[in-house]
């Protein structure tokens, strides 16, 4: 990553930066790019535009849905690993083993087909008022990334709350504070700081499996890529352009979370 | 709900026989083969970890660069978009080059595709692990070394490699299961992996949730078979090594 | 350390070892590995079988080509054949003017017409009319993917699949309204135990030869004219001396050639 936080400093490490060597290889990837740029067939791009420009929208809110809902499941997770009783520690144990033990894929098309496949044993269920969502693949694919997400992220914020200091916790339990309290006030604010630095690799990761949803009918911007190559039969030409564009999301992701980072004091002991 | 229940005794255990008309030898087919691209998957990518944590800490500027652009793309593009470029450009750039020095074409198989596929994919965390684990290296022992007057590799058998295996180890562990698991993705490009042989048997049989669920217990077998071993291994690793070191 | 390297070792030369030289006269005859009955289906010893295997054989002994089935998803046949990877496709894969840009077509080898099939209960027919704010699934990167787009799109939703298995369990699932492919692929469907219960047929779709094309032909690389003309002379053959309509009676009760009009 330290290409994308060397473009982002100010001139005079710039300047650093800029060795000859560095002048050849930027020069030779310019070549590249206008060779790709002239050389490659990109006719298509204007008419796959306005839809390319929809499946980036739902990739963007895939991502951040599921990391949302995906870290507020991981909270709970952590802590019944972490502190809870061993009726709640061993499911929560055996959630996040079976989610990191197995294929995302796997579990999307667990979801989406073979709980599909059971639907005509139960008609009710189309009856019901949830039908409506249970028709459409979005929701399979929200539901089975979050589930990812709270599985892997669930597993830091165990080792986050372990790793609070309990002389912290004994001391506010001797100033008298409620147990919910310490809790909000102490511990969970200190688990969530020392888990914050995981918190942009496993994003990033998490952008990187958004395109197995293009394998439930959802159409997210892999699977416009896929529709082009699908239609004109132009195989590179997308692919790389799509190779671009989540770069350039993976760069934004780890700039936003480095600002995060940066705007949290480090005071810890 | 009966319909269900009398399926459900009746049918899963016929769908995995182990002989056809069931299934279970065919799933279990799938399962070496995604051993098998794993193994290479993961071999292959140490090669490249190996190579580009020693390009990255004693290479040249321009190595070290193209290393870095390595292994920028391959952590920030997905795996999916990455197969798919490499199993579909990267066998055409291969045999165009072998047209170009005057060989034959080869035919490069899907389990090479895949194994060639995933390495790449994993040699750029493996670069990254193996980087971190060289530098955690006392560097005096380094020294030592080149004042005995070591020739580089030796240096590199006898002192380098043996003193960051502990600190690899637990990273390199993790890239195993990722190894794993990400087979699953070659289904995408049709391999005959234990994911797709699962969707050709549930399409067969209209058995999706059986036969996904089967798959799912057979790679969770796999993780915790391999997390079993990898402990004994991190422990083996480990001995000599002072307890501070470790992080556990 | 030396057990270290010598793993690695035998890791590479375990995947190299599997990479032999492609032998001059072999054909690597590229499919898409999903049940497409009756015309590709795997049993669960890893067989294929089907009519278009059978089909595939027959015209391979009868151009004495060494034919090797080699599986390959639907949407990357064509990229693969001009990279080589495969020779030919023969797949079901519809001649289409679209297509022809990127490849060569054989002579047609059969011709059917295409249906939208339904839940049972249910009635409406093949037209955009009757189809209006209806979710059609189909296969993505086939004719009638083509077809549902250009004549569907204004009226229903238009799901991609990524095999017609797929759409054809969704619509078991009842999460599309209808699904439209090849009439002999879904009735093969609509006779199954899963396809009985749920579904029927609705109708067949007006012609439109632009996008449907004059039928299903055995892909080849531009300008292999060697193959196939081989596979032009071998699909005659065997339409001639009754092989072809032997085949076809193992699997149908009619002739699915269709019309007896040379398609190219």
């Amino acid at each position: 990553m330290a290409v994308m936080s060397d473009a982002a400093v100010p001139r005079p490490r710039l300047q650093a930066w800029l060795k000859p060597h560095r002048i050849g290889l930027i020069v030779l990837a310019l070549a590249i790019v206008l060779a790709a740029v002239f050389l490659m067939r990109w006719d298509w791009l204007p008419k796959y535009l306005p839809l390319a420009l929809q499946g980036l929208w739902r990739t963007i809110w895939l991502l951040v849905l599921s990391v949302a809902f995906g870290l507020a499941l991981a909270i709970p997770l952590g802590f019944a690993q972490a502190a809870g009783p061993v009726w709640l520690a061993v499911p929560a144990r055996a959630f996040c083993t079976v989610i990191r033990g197995t294929p995302l894929l796997l579990q999307l098309w667990l979801l989406y087909y073979g709980l599909g496949s059971l639907f005509p044993q139960f008609p009710w269920i189309r009856e019901s008022f949830l039908w409506p969502y249970l028709r459409q693949a979005w929701p399979y694919g929200l539901l089975s990334l979050t589930l990812s997400y709270a599985g892997y992220e669930g597993e830091v914020m165990r080792g986050a709350f372990a790793g609070v200091a309990r002389g912290q916790l004994e001391a506010a339990r001797a100033y008298g504070m409620p147990r919910f309290t310490a809790f909000r006030r102490i511990w969970l604010p200190q688990a969530l700081h020392r888990a914050l630095p995981t918190l942009a690799g496993e994003t990033v990761l998490q952008l990187k499996a958004t395109p197995l949803v293009a394998t439930i009918t959802m159409v997210d911007i892999y699977a416009v890529a896929s529709r082009v190559r699908q239609d004109l039969f132009v195989t590179y030409e997308p692919l790389l352009l799509l190779a671009l564009v989540y770069m350039i999301i993976t760069g934004i992701l780890i700039y936003l979370f480095r600002m995060l980072e940066a705007r949290i004091p480090q005071r810890l002991g | 709900m009966d319909a269900l229940l009398t399926l459900a005794a009746s049918g899963i255990g016929d769908l995995l026989a182990f002989d056809p008309p069931g299934w279970g030898s065919r799933l279990l087919t799938g399962l070496i083969a995604s051993v098998e691209i794993a193994v290479g998957a993961f071999g292959l990518g140490l090669l490249i970890g190996v190579g580009g944590a020693y390009g990255k800490l004693y290479g040249g500027p321009v190595a070290r660069d193209l290393l870095e652009v390595y292994t920028t793309v391959v952590r920030a593009v997905p795996e999916l978009v990455l197969i798919l470029l490499l199993y579909f450009a990267g066998t055409d750039l291969v045999n165009r080059l072998l047209a170009v020095l005057g060989y034959q074409a080869v035919d490069i198989n899907g389990l090479i595709a895949g194994i060639g596929v995933l390495g790449v994919v994993q040699g750029a965390y493996s670069t990254e692990v193996l980087r971190g684990a060289i530098l955690a290296v006392p560097q005096g022992q380094i020294e030592a070394a080149r004042a005995y007057g070591m020739s580089p590799g030796t240096m590199l058998r006898r002192i380098t490699l043996p003193a960051m295996l502990p600190f690899a180890i637990p990273g390199l562990a993790n890239l195993w299961l990722i190894a794993t698991k990400d087979t699953a993705l070659l289904a995408v490009v049709g391999f005959d992996e234990l994911t797709q042989t699962t969707r050709t048997a549930a399409g067969a049989t209209k058995a999706y949730f059986t036969f996904f669920f089967a798959a799912g217990i057979l790679y969770l077998a796999l993780t915790l078979a391999s997390t079993l071993v990898l402990s004994r291994i991190e422990r083996w690793a480990r001995r000599g090594v002072p307890s501070l070191a470790g992080s556990t | 350390m030396r057990k270290f390297f010598a793993i690695a070792a035998a890791a590479v030369a375990l995947a190299l070892g599997g990479a032999g030289t492609a032998s001059a006269e072999q054909v690597k005859v590229g499919f898409s590995p999903e049940a497409y009955p009756p015309f590709y289906v795997q049993d669960a010893s890893g067989q294929w079988t089907g009519w278009e295997v059978d089909i595939t054989k027959a015209i391979c002994a009868e151009a004495k080509l060494d034919c090797v089935l080699t599986p390959i998803p639907w949407d990357g046949l064509i990229p693969s054949l001009n990279t080589k990877k495969i020779d030919a496709i023969m797949n079901s894969m519809s001649i289409t003017a679209e297509r022809e840009k990127e490849i060569d077509f054989s002579d047609k080898y059969y011709n059917t017409p295409t249906a939208v099939i339904g839940p049972k209960g249910e009635t409406f027919d093949a037209t955009p009319e009757s189809l209006k704010g209806k979710i059609i699934g189909v296969q993505v990167s086939t004719v009638h993917a083509a077809y549902a787009k250009k004549h569907f799109t204004d009226a229903a939703e238009i799901k991609e699949y990524q095999t017609q298995d797929e759409a054809n369990q969704d619509l078991v699932a009842g999460r599309i309204d209808a699904t439209q492919a090849d009439s002999i692929a879904l009735d093969a469907f609509l006779k199954s135990d899963a396809g009985k219960e749920c579904c029927d047929l609705k109708g067949y779709v007006a012609p439109d030869l632009e996008v449907l094309g004059p039928g299903v032909g055995a892909g080849v690389r531009k300008g292999d004219t060697e193959l196939k003309d081989k596979i032009n002379a071998a699909i005659k053959a065997i339409r001639d001396n009754g092989k072809y309509a032997e085949i076809t009676k193992k699997y149908f009760d009619f002739d699915i050639y269709g019309d007896d009009v040379q398609s190219n």
